[in-house]
């Protein structure tokens, strides 16, 4: 099993973050090997980022990813950029809020992942959000794993809340695969 | 243990025994001294005002005694160019990690390049020799910031660690295994520059007399700015000790290199290098070099010999000159 994993949107979303616990929960809490990497402005908010991580029970070479097997974007720059590299059975899941798209015949799940955070108190928390819901999703790792991996790597004060968005996250994501069906 | 290239490189360097780090912030090295900053109790900390006090202050704490290390990118590696010089005369043992990013100037802060090849060996005036090392994984910024502590103390003389934005900032797996640590000879001596082809060097406060300058000296450390026999005898010295010694410096790594072509590489290039000698089915082999300079031309002349050699790196033919000649 090898699994290319690019999560893309702006500066300040923790798309970063979200990929070194998706890193996390791959290596750390279930048996695979991770490599995470990104790719972002000077700015330390907006502009765009990227971040990209390989999941595998082999040996990884080259941590750079071509085409993505799951694709996660939250901003429409993003999806301009990276939109057209995944393959052709690639998981896509987007947040409508923030990304207009026009289909082309592809399997798109919709997570209003911001929207979302920001009725539980917190658009920052957008991105644990979508972590529940590529969980919900993919089953890329175990629930419990990315869970672990999240409480890992998020301050104290704040592992309620982000907790909390990855569950909402986790149940619209399932939602979304059922409706897709 | 999932971890960053830049903390694995602190890790490392707690490791080796680095007792001090100076530095001033800059992207994409920064993680280096946040990490540093919490291992605080290990190691004393402290932000300078700029990229020459840091190295300066490095250079100072190694003169107290302990080991020392700073990290930076490009437009800090060129600020610490004359005080790496000042190291190479003075023969201080510290570690300089350049996380290198797209240049010149300022660039790019936030992409990768490899555009200090040249710089990390001929980046302050003079004839002197460093030892650079260039890791491609973040295990190897753990493995080798140990082995640039270990080369420095053994050699008295500045190491550098040639990392990139990518391998500095990638996570990855990382096994934090024990070294076998080298620590300069320490101890009483009345030529702290002389005498042998590595001198010992006492520590401030051990009771030698110090003398420490950057100016052409003699074994004791007295200035001889005026005697040509003094300036030839230390400078093939500076360079003998590192030169002689470059069979045991120098590490490399080498796949199918019985195939008609081969690729050279370092640092992240090298981690494509690797994948294309996986998708190729061995059609072309591949020669990683860990080590830069001393570079050892006869080592790689004989790997290559009859061979085509390509050189894969992030810039506009640094390593390939050498690799030319």
């Amino acid at each position: 099993m090898k699994k290319e994993i690019r999560l893309c949107g702006f500066g300040g979303q923790g798309i970063i973050t979200a990929g070194v616990i998706v890193g996390k929960s791959a290596s750390v809490y279930s048996n695979y090997n991770a490599v995470q990497t990104q790719s972002y402005g000077p700015e330390a908010r907006g502009g765009a980022s990227k971040s990209e991580v390989i999941i595998s029970d082999e040996e990884i070479g080259y941590p750079g990813i071509e085409k993505a097997d799951i694709l996660v974007v939250m901003s429409q720059q993003a999806w301009d950029r990276y939109g057209k590299t995944s393959k052709p059975n690639s998981t896509i899941v987007i947040d409508p809020d923030m990304v207009k798209i026009e289909r082309g015949g592809k399997k798109i799940y919709e997570v209003r992942a911001t929207k979302i955070a920001s009725d539980l108190g917190n658009k920052i928390i957008a991105n644990m959000v979508m972590l529940g819901a590529l969980v919900g999703i993919t089953g890329i790792v175990p629930k419990d794993a990315m869970e672990q991996a999240i409480l890992d790597s998020v301050p104290k004060r704040f592992v309620g809340l982000n907790k909390h968005a990855f569950a909402e996250g986790f149940k619209h994501g399932v939602r979304e695969l059922e409706k897709q069906r | 243990m999932l971890m960053q290239g830049n903390v694995a490189c602190v890790e490392g360097a707690i490791e080796a025994g680095c007792r001090f780090f100076a530095g001033y912030p800059i992207t994409p090295a920064s993680e280096i001294m946040n990490h540093m900053v919490k291992r605080v109790k290990e190691a004393v900390f402290i932000q300078m005002e700029d990229e020459i006090a840091s190295i300066s202050a490095c250079i100072g704490a190694s003169w107290a005694g302990v080991k020392a290390m700073t990290a930076t990118s490009g437009p800090g590696f060129s600020l610490m160019q004359e005080g790496i010089g000042f190291a190479a005369m003075t023969e201080t043992p510290c570690v300089v990690v350049d996380v290198q990013r797209a240049g010149p100037s300022t660039g790019q802060a936030t992409k990768v390049a490899q555009g200090d090849v040249i710089q990390s060996r001929f980046g302050s005036q003079g004839d002197y020799e460093t030892i650079v090392l260039a890791p491609s994984s973040a295990q190897e910024m753990y493995d080798l910031t140990v082995e640039a502590f270990n080369l420095s103390e053994k050699f008295r003389t500045p190491a550098i660690l040639l990392a990139d934005e990518t391998v500095g900032r990638l996570s990855e797996e990382v096994s934090l295994k024990d070294f076998e640590i080298v620590n300069r000879k320490r101890g009483y001596t009345k030529e702290p520059f002389g005498g042998e082809m590595v001198p010992p060097m006492p520590a401030f406060g051990d009771g030698c007399e110090l003398l420490i300058t950057g100016s052409t000296h003699d074994a004791r450390g007295y200035r001889k700015t005026q005697d040509s026999k003094v300036q030839k005898e230390l400078l093939e010295r500076l360079k003998k000790k590192v030169e002689d010694h470059r069979d045991e410096i120098f590490r490399h790594e080498a796949y199918n290199e019985d195939s008609k072509t081969i690729l050279v590489s370092f640092g992240i290039e090298a981690r494509a290098c690797h994948e294309a000698c996986l998708r190729l089915n061995g059609k072309v082999g591949f020669l990683k070099l860990n080590t830069i300079w001393p570079f050892n031309f006869e080592k790689i002349s004989e790997i290559l010999e009859g061979k085509r050699a390509v050189v894969v790196e992030l810039n506009y033919g640094q390593l390939s000159m050498l690799i030319r000649n």
